[in-house]
């Protein structure tokens, strides 16, 4: 009887592949694993040390993999499995495996597995594809490679190119003057000499600098005797990846696109480099000129479903998530910009005075990728007593408007009630003032949330110099309450990371969303008040998005730039799941079902309470907050 | 001269005895550990019986899980009162076997490895009485105590005795298993190699001398 070997067996059956193996050959594998306990820093192995014949998973902490310029490769958390090299069994380490927090490692005879895996087709399988993306990772040539090319499929990967349907032709007997007029004409970089529709040559602006005004040909000339013959052609399906490699292959700028992607069928289009450039934020830029072209609410409606659909496809593609948080918050800050108008138009008179309209909350930090709640507020300029009255209650009617309007989009009414409309989030600049000066040095429950709230604050219509009035006034609040930032710490580390003694997910106990994970709660809002917390000691206001405040942050303490970083790869991650699932189940995508994600997934957001952890050990001892607890 | 001679002991023991022929070795991943946990009866080691050991052997700084023993014993003795901490019963399902099997089975799988308890003293006391029922001499192991060593890292010096819990919970150690004679050796081992390491940080070249090394003398040299 061996009860500890038993134990072990019990916590790999629940990872690939032992998982597929049956139950005698995994106590066999769990009855010969030797245990090692590595201190935060200390190496497993080091490169150009014979591979052993062992290989390793991690039962507690985590392992770096890193190259010899210490650049990290991977770093294997539970479960994960390395050390594969052991496979080949010969040859020597070609990275390094250090703990990168204290840890417990099973090391795990090759052999054994190796006898039991063969005879068993998944598993093989699976520690193959695993021994084959570790391996790309290690030779260090290849590897330079496969970064470049991953890095650039991030944003092109599968997409069918976006071609101009529509291109500028010319015969062969046309003069090099007469193309060059077309050209300017049409307000087009190239153009294709075609005969019967045929793609024959093409002629850029290049061609016109480099051939023409060099004066090596004359404007009379035919198009003949400067254009590029002959030209690479490609089907209408082609992706921008396969474009990218064309043109970086033939060191061309343009590609000809017939119908069946021979020089000898129709051409249909034409593809341009800057095509490729401008595709990215080209859909995005299309949605907000209709926005700016539309007459009603229920237009922006449609529009803003489409950004949904756009938001999809930026996901499926991988498409780095603070980029796409950009887009998706001009689209709603162009959407709103329309919407006042809309409003004002409504109104019977102009304005009694000027205006700023405030995004608040995730809205004002740009990190609204789904249609949540609207949360907004509006500042006035300071009016005279006898008239305060009659304006506040102007902008309370244009907030109804408003409100009322982005309701009608999709941006459902805040249910507590945090929207211009109500008379406590109306007001003028003397007024919020002193609202904010009461929240600062009465720092109880409910006014650090409404800090947490209306500290993320973003001007999306209006004047600019009434928002940057505000912030002057809080930033002389804080000053002289210093303690403030104490109380603010103390709310920032409300939510300790989310895993209980055994890194067990901690789920909500009851209610609707009995066992699933509130990712906004537990994971997202210590990030988010975290960033907050320390940018507003730096005395910074200009920054509400969160990635944006931990970038500053690394810039201004380098020496926590790790714990910055962390942080940032953090929030990305999170933010990125939460949207997937909010687009998924079609909510708000703050409750997971945990038994949805995938083991990688479920690993990477388990990673990322161990930035909370991070981030809240650093605040405990700056703001000594140990006494305050 | 055959006074001088000791009486003859079984043969198990001439050969447990004949692994102590050479000097011990004092490098640390040299050394064979053997980490054990005895349950018992109670705590008086003259009075109280063993009802079972576990083992778990570190070699080369490592826990080897294949390198174990878990045995338990046929007790003629039962105290109710301990039931309730090990679960084990008198006459419970696990296979059991008499006290002699179960010390020839210790001594044939300790050999001369440096034993390690967490306050070792009880538990090497109740093998060693176990050993003078059975009209045997002593245990010859070095015997390392995972208690004494806490108190080298001088982490924390505020008191004596810190239970195998305590520890645990201050080294982030899982306690699966506690209070079975196997998983309180495993907890054990763990929390050994985590004070080595810890000792190792300080110095670097420490060897099984410096572990031994009583904690009150150091200072007065």
């Amino acid at each position: 009887m061996n009860t500890i070997a038993a134990r072990i067996y019990d916590y790999l059956k629940a990872y690939p592949p032992f998982n597929l193996l049956n139950p005698e050959q995994l106590m066999a594998i769990s009855t010969a694993v030797d245990v090692i306990y590595l201190e935060d820093q200390h190496y497993l192995f080091e490169i150009g040390q014979p591979v052993a014949n062992h290989f390793y998973v991690v039962r507690d902490g985590a392992i770096g993999l890193f190259r010899k310029d210490n650049t990290l490769v991977d770093e294997c958390d539970e479960g994960d499995i390395f050390g594969l090299r052991a496979l080949l069994r010969k040859g020597d380490y070609k990275l390094n495996a250090k703990a990168i927090e204290e840890s417990i490692v099973y090391s795990i005879s090759s052999e054994l597995l190796e006898s039991y895996i063969t005879t068993n087709t998944n598993a093989s399988q699976f520690l193959m594809a695993s021994f084959a993306s570790n391996t790309k990772a290690r030779n260090s040539e290849d590897d330079d490679f496969m970064e470049t090319l991953s890095r650039s499929s991030e944003y092109t990967y599968l997409q069918t190119a976006d071609y101009s349907k529509n291109p500028v032709t010319c015969t062969l007997e046309t003069t090099v003057k007469e193309a060059a007029n077309i050209m300017t004409e049409k307000h087009v970089g190239s153009i294709v000499i075609a005969k019967d529709n045929k793609p024959i040559g093409i002629i850029t602006d290049k061609d016109l600098r480099t051939k023409i005004a060099t004066g090596r040909f004359e404007i009379q000339d035919k198009v003949s005797t400067i254009m590029s013959s002959p030209v690479i052609t490609y089907p209408e399906t082609i992706t921008v990846a396969e474009a990218q490699i064309a043109m970086l292959k033939h060191r061309i700028t343009h590609l000809c696109i017939t119908k069946d992607g021979t020089d000898h069928s129709d051409l249909t289009g034409i593809l341009s480099e800057h095509d490729i450039i401008v595709l990215r934020e080209n859909n995005a830029s299309a949605l907000i000129k209709e926005i700016k072209r539309s007459h009603s609410a229920n237009e922006l409606k449609g529009i803003r479903q489409r950004t949904e659909l756009l938001l999809k496809r930026y996901l499926e593609q991988d498409i780095p998530i603070d980029f796409m948080s950009k887009l998706i918050s001009a689209i709603n800050d162009a959407i709103t910009q329309r919407i006042i108008g809309f409003a004002l138009d409504k109104m019977e008179q102009k304005p009694p005075t000027a205006f700023a309209w405030l995004a608040i909350g995730s809205q004002g930090r740009q990190e609204q990728l789904l249609m949540t709640d609207q949360d907004n507020a509006l500042v006035f300029e300071d009016v005279s007593k006898e008239y305060y009255e009659a304006t506040k209650s102007y902008f309370l009617t244009l907030s109804e408007y408003i409100n009322s309007d982005l309701e009608t989009v999709g941006f459902e009414l805040c249910p507590a009630q945090m929207m211009s409309n109500n008379a406590k989030w109306c007001n003028s600049v003397s007024d919020w003032s002193q609202q904010f000066k009461r929240w600062i040095t009465t720092p109880d429950q409910d006014n650090l949330m409404l800090c947490t709230i209306f500290f993320d604050y973003e001007h999306v219509y209006g004047d600019k110099s009434l928002v940057e009035q505000l912030s002057e006034h809080i930033f002389n609040h804080i000053e002289s309450h210093d303690i403030f930032l104490n109380y603010l710490g103390r709310n920032a580390l409300q939510n300790p990371p989310p895993l209980s003694f055994f890194r067990q997910f901690l789920v909500e106990a009851d209610g609707e969303h009995k066992d699933q994970f509130d990712i906004k709660a537990r994971a997202m809002m210590p990030l988010v008040d975290a960033a907050r917390l320390l940018i507003l000691s730096h005395n910074i206001k200009s920054i509400n998005n969160t990635i944006e405040r931990y970038e500053k942050l690394v810039e201004l303490e380098p020496q926590n730039k790790d714990t910055y970083q962390f942080c940032m790869e953090a929030y990305k991650n999170l933010l990125r799941f939460r949207t997937e699932q909010g687009l998924t189940n079609n909510d708000s995508g703050r409750f997971i079902d945990l038994e949805s994600l995938s083991k990688g997934n479920r690993l990477r957001l388990k990673r990322s309470f161990k930035a909370v952890k991070a981030v809240q050990d650093l605040i405990k001892t700056r703001f000594n907050l140990s006494q305050l607890m | 001269m055959n006074w001088f001679k000791r009486k003859s002991y079984p043969e198990y023991w001439s050969s447990y005895t004949a692994h102590f022929s050479k000097p011990q070795e004092q490098q640390l991943d040299g050394i064979r550990f053997v980490v054990f946990d005895t349950e018992t009866t109670g705590l008086n080691t003259k009075t109280d019986r063993v009802l079972s050991i576990g083992c778990v052997a570190i070699e080369g700084l490592k826990v080897r899980i294949s390198d174990q023993l878990e045995t338990y014993l046929q007790q003629d003795q039962f105290n109710a009162d301990t039931v309730k901490i090990h679960g084990l019963l008198k006459a419970g399902k696990l296979t059991k076997v008499e006290e002699t099997e179960g010390l020839l089975q210790f001594l044939d799988y300790t050999k001369n490895a440096v034993l390690v308890a967490h306050h070792a003293a009880f538990d090497v006391a109740m093998i060693n009485q176990m050993l003078h029922r059975n009209g045997l001499p002593k245990l010859k192991n070095h015997v390392l105590d995972t208690g004494q060593l806490f108190q080298k890292t001088k982490i924390d010096t505020s008191k004596s005795h810190f239970s195998l819990d305590e520890l645990a919970e201050r080294f982030n150690i899982p306690k699966h298993d506690r209070h079975t004679a196997s998983g309180d050796a495993y907890i054990t081992a763990l929390l050994f190699l985590k004070l080595v390491s810890k000792l190792k940080s300080k110095n670097p070249k420490l060897t099984l001398r410096d572990l031994e090394r009583s904690n009150n003398r150091v200072g007065l040299l």
